[in-house]
Order: structure tokens, then sequence, then C-alpha cells
């Protein structure tokens, strides 16, 4: 669905390496046979053809990328066409519009949806969930983690999954985002539709 | 398109979840709602709300037990990041009490007195994720059988001082590494030495990692002890009173988390330290009354 068309190995997958569960998505891909590294610096970022932003804390990584410079590169590259997929906290950080974050909180605004911070409660809340994803046959395994909810999409924002009433996993042109963990679910299809065209 | 029915709450992947979502941050030790606007402001992941610090602990001797409700409700009021709180060891009714007040992590913690000197918490019974200390691998694999969805070394809190920290890192980290070069008739030995349950040594010899992940915690002070642990392994690190017994709180909470972030690069963590004022003072091992790290069965 995504970018250019290139051989497996010659593709480099970057996952965003500030805070959060980066090292499980890194796996994932690594079990598919991609080569995937950790982006800490501006550096980093110059080598990857794709990239991930996990779970974690969004108001920590949204600092953490302002003072390792990387905000403004990562932006620039997602407005080239980088192929991008933002996983929970990730999701917060490409979104047009996030409500209950902090004022200073930064966003790519990479998306055209609206996210709401912590949605669904606090941890007792978190849950584990099977949805429908369009394009797979069988049913996915979704674990949710003090998850934000999208409360709402732009016309041009594809809806791909829901979980009860809400969009769960969303797509608009390069960008890719879920509001649960693929990389906690010992499933590599989501991960394997992101790259599909990459 | 078809959409999603039955959800679960409480379950073992949800507990360990957030412990994943933890990795690669600072979780700071606060006792107010100011300190906790200064953690959150300086990047912390989490906090941990605790009426005093182990430092003043350690000073003040005498009983130390869960915090007051009032005041975890007010750091929870003023933060979006997660927060945690300690129960005593063994103390089930203060961890039905942190669960009721929807803190998102427990602590069962040697820094407060031991309620019960030969049990831990059933952490299995909480759909809050339970943390738990460990000095070694035995130790921790004990905690993750009754259901601990993290584990953090206990190191020795309120010291401001690494080493034994370091110690707990390399015992847990060292025994991973040799059981993973066991044969499969050694793995009843280690277990046996370990006084820990054998599948789960069994699956570290597999995986080659503990079934959850595992943090640092007890005298971290500057950025540099943050980075060292983290190089040694760990996942996470937990700031106690290195932060709030500094000098100046808010620049060292910060360049702390820039050097867990950091952490292998040398050059970052000498610009991060740069001008931080005082660490807490810290005490040798020799001159402390009391090893809260002794605490635990």
């Amino acid at each position: 669905m995504i970018g250019v068309s290139r051989k497996k190995s010659a593709i480099k997958i970057g996952v965003l390496a500030l805070q959060g569960a980066f090292e499980r998505h890194q796996k994932v891909f690594q079990k598919l046979g991609f080569d995937a590294v950790q982006v800490r610096t501006p550096a980093d970022l110059a080598k990857v053809d794709a990239f991930v932003m996990p779970g974690g804390e969004s108001t920590t990584m949204s600092q953490l990328l302002e003072s390792s410079e990387l905000f403004d590169p990562i932006g620039r590259r997602i407005k080239n066409g980088m192929p991008v997929f933002g996983t929970c906290a990730g999701m917060i950080l490409l979104s047009k519009k996030i409500l209950d974050g902090r004022e200073d909180q930064l966003s790519f605004e990479a998306i055209d949806i609206d996210v709401q911070r912590n949605a669904y409660g606090r941890q007792i809340d978190s849950f584990e969930a099977e949805i429908e994803i369009d394009s797979l046959d069988s049913s996915f395994h979704a674990v949710f983690i003090r998850a934000p909810r999208i409360v709402s999409l732009g016309s041009e924002v594809h809806a791909l999954a829901y979980c009860g009433d809400d969009v769960v996993l969303a797509q608009q042109d390069n960008v890719m985002v879920a509001s649960f963990h693929p990389e906690l679910a010992n499933d590599v299809r989501l991960h394997e539709l992101f790259l599909r065209g990459v | 398109m078809a959409k999603s029915e039955v959800s679960k709450t409480g379950s073992m992947t949800v507990k360990r979840g957030l412990a994943e979502m933890l990795k690669g941050g600072v979780i700071m030790d606060v006792v107010n709602a100011e300190q906790a606007k200064i953690a959150e402001d300086s990047g912390a992941c989490a906090v941990m709300a605790l009426e005093r610090v182990p430092a003043d602990i350690r000073r003040d001797g005498g009983v130390a037990r869960m915090s007051d409700p009032e005041m975890i409700e007010k750091i929870q009021a003023v933060v979006s990041i997660p927060v945690m709180a300690k129960a005593r060891i063994g103390h089930f009714v203060e961890a039905q009490v942190l669960e009721s007040l929807g803190v998102d992590f427990i602590d069962e913690s040697e820094v407060l007195t031991p309620a019960d000197e030969s049990h831990h918490i059933d952490k299995f019974a909480f759909k809050t994720p339970v943390v738990c200390g460990a000095t070694n691998l035995g130790e921790a694999l004990r905690r993750i059988s009754e259901g601990a969805a993290l584990i953090r070394s206990k190191g020795e809190a309120g010291t401001g001082n690494i080493v034994e920290a370091v110690r707990h890192l390399r015992s847990i980290i060292g025994d991973i590494r040799k059981i993973t070069q066991a044969d499969s008739a050694e793995l009843f030995e280690w277990a046996k030495r370990l006084q820990a349950p054998l599948p789960l040594v069994q699956e570290i010899a597999e995986t080659g990692w503990l079934q959850v992940p595992l943090f640092c915690a007890g005298g971290i002070a500057t950025p540099s002890d943050a980075a060292l642990a983290m190089q040694l392994g760990a996942e996470a690190v937990f700031v106690g009173s290195g932060i709030f017994k500094s000098d100046d709180p808010a620049p060292r909470a910060r360049s702390i988390v820039e050097a867990t972030t950091h952490f292998r690069d040398a050059a970052i963590i000498a610009k991060v330290s740069r001008n931080l004022g005082a660490p807490m003072t810290g005490i040798g091992m020799d001159n402390i009354q009391e090893r809260f790290a002794e605490r635990g069965w």
C-alpha cells in the first residue's frame, strides 16, 4: 500500500528508540527478515527507508524528540513520503490534534485524526480484544494499554479496523496508525501489511 | 465491517504490556503534586507516589507504610503519565487499596517495612500490575511465579550509591547468561540452586531473558549512573531520592531522562551532565544501619 518497491534485504526500517516498546517492534521486523535499526539521532534517521513510532509515553517522547533534534528531520521525511507506522503513543505523535495532552506536547500532524490520550481510562481499564482487519483473513488479537482513542477522522483517512464503535487502525497516504499494540501480539501480519509495497 | 465483541482486562498480557511501555524511561519518586509536575515536565515516563523518599525513610526510622490515599489522588490529578505507589511486602490489603484508587502499577517494596516475614503478595489476585525488587535471579523468578509483571533490581534505596544496584544487576543478568549455556540436565540443578520453579528456568534457557522486563532501582543519582545501569542490561530506571534530594531537581531529572535514552552515547551523557549542581550526598555501604535489600524472601 505504501511507497517504493525494493528488495527485502535492501530495505532498512527504523524504529524510534527514545522511549517505549521499540525493541518489540524491531524484533517483529527482524523475524520477517528485514533489517530493522533503532533511531535515536538524526544520523540514524538518515539511514532508514521506513519508520515506526512505538508505544510508550508520548509526553516523554515529545520532549526527547526535541532534545535529540529529531522532530524537524522526522517531520520533513514524513512530508517527503517516508512510510511511517505509529502505534499507541506513536499514533498520538502522528495525529493532527491531541486532546488531553500537555500544552507543550508536539505532534507531526501527519494524519488527519483527533486523538484523545488515555481515553479508555487508567491501567486497570487496559484490555485485549479480537478485532477484524479488512485485508486479513482472520481476526487479530489487539492489546490496548492506557490506549488513546481516535475521536474524529478527516475525509482522506481510511478506517481499517474497529473495536466496538471506535476506529483503532487507520491510514492516510504514507501514514498508518493503530491505537493498540501489534508488537505485543506475537502476530506479524500487521507489520507485513505496513510493509506491503515498501 | 465486523466489529469486535468480547474484551478482557487485567490479564498478564495487559499487565506486562504496561511494563513494556515504560522501557527506556525514567520512573521518578515524588512526594507531592508539585514534584510530580516537575517529574512530568522533565520527561519522566511514570511517577512513584510515596510519602517520604527512601533517604528520609532511612533517616527517620520507624515503620514505613503505604502513602495517604489523598496524597496519591492529588498526584493522579496533576499528571497524565502513569502513577505508581508502594505497598509493604506481603501487605495485600494495602495493594487492594492502591488498586481501588486506580494506581497504574503497584510496587511491593522493600523500602517500606515488611508486613509479612515469609509471604509476598499473591499478585495474580490483582488486575493492577505489580513490580517487585530482586537482588538475584532466584528472587526474581520467585516474584515472577507469584505474578509480578515487572522486576527491578533492588540496589540500596536512599543511599545515592550505585554499587548495590550494579551487584544485583550483574548477579541477575550474569546468571541468565550462564543458564543460556547450560544443558537440559544442568537446568534442574539451576532451579534447585536458585530455589525457583523449573519451568521458569527452562524458559530462560530458551529465550535468553526473563519472562518480564527488568528495570534498575536503588542508588541512581547521576546521568552516568542511569546509563551504567542501562549498559549493564537494565531496560529502564527508577530514580528515588537521587532527584529530589539533589540541589536542583528539574535539570537533573531532565539530564537523567536524556542519559537513559542515549545510554551508549558518551558525548551526549557528557553534555547533559554539565552544571547540574550537587547530587545527593550519598552514603557508603559500611555506614548504613539497615539494608532494605535484605527484606524479601
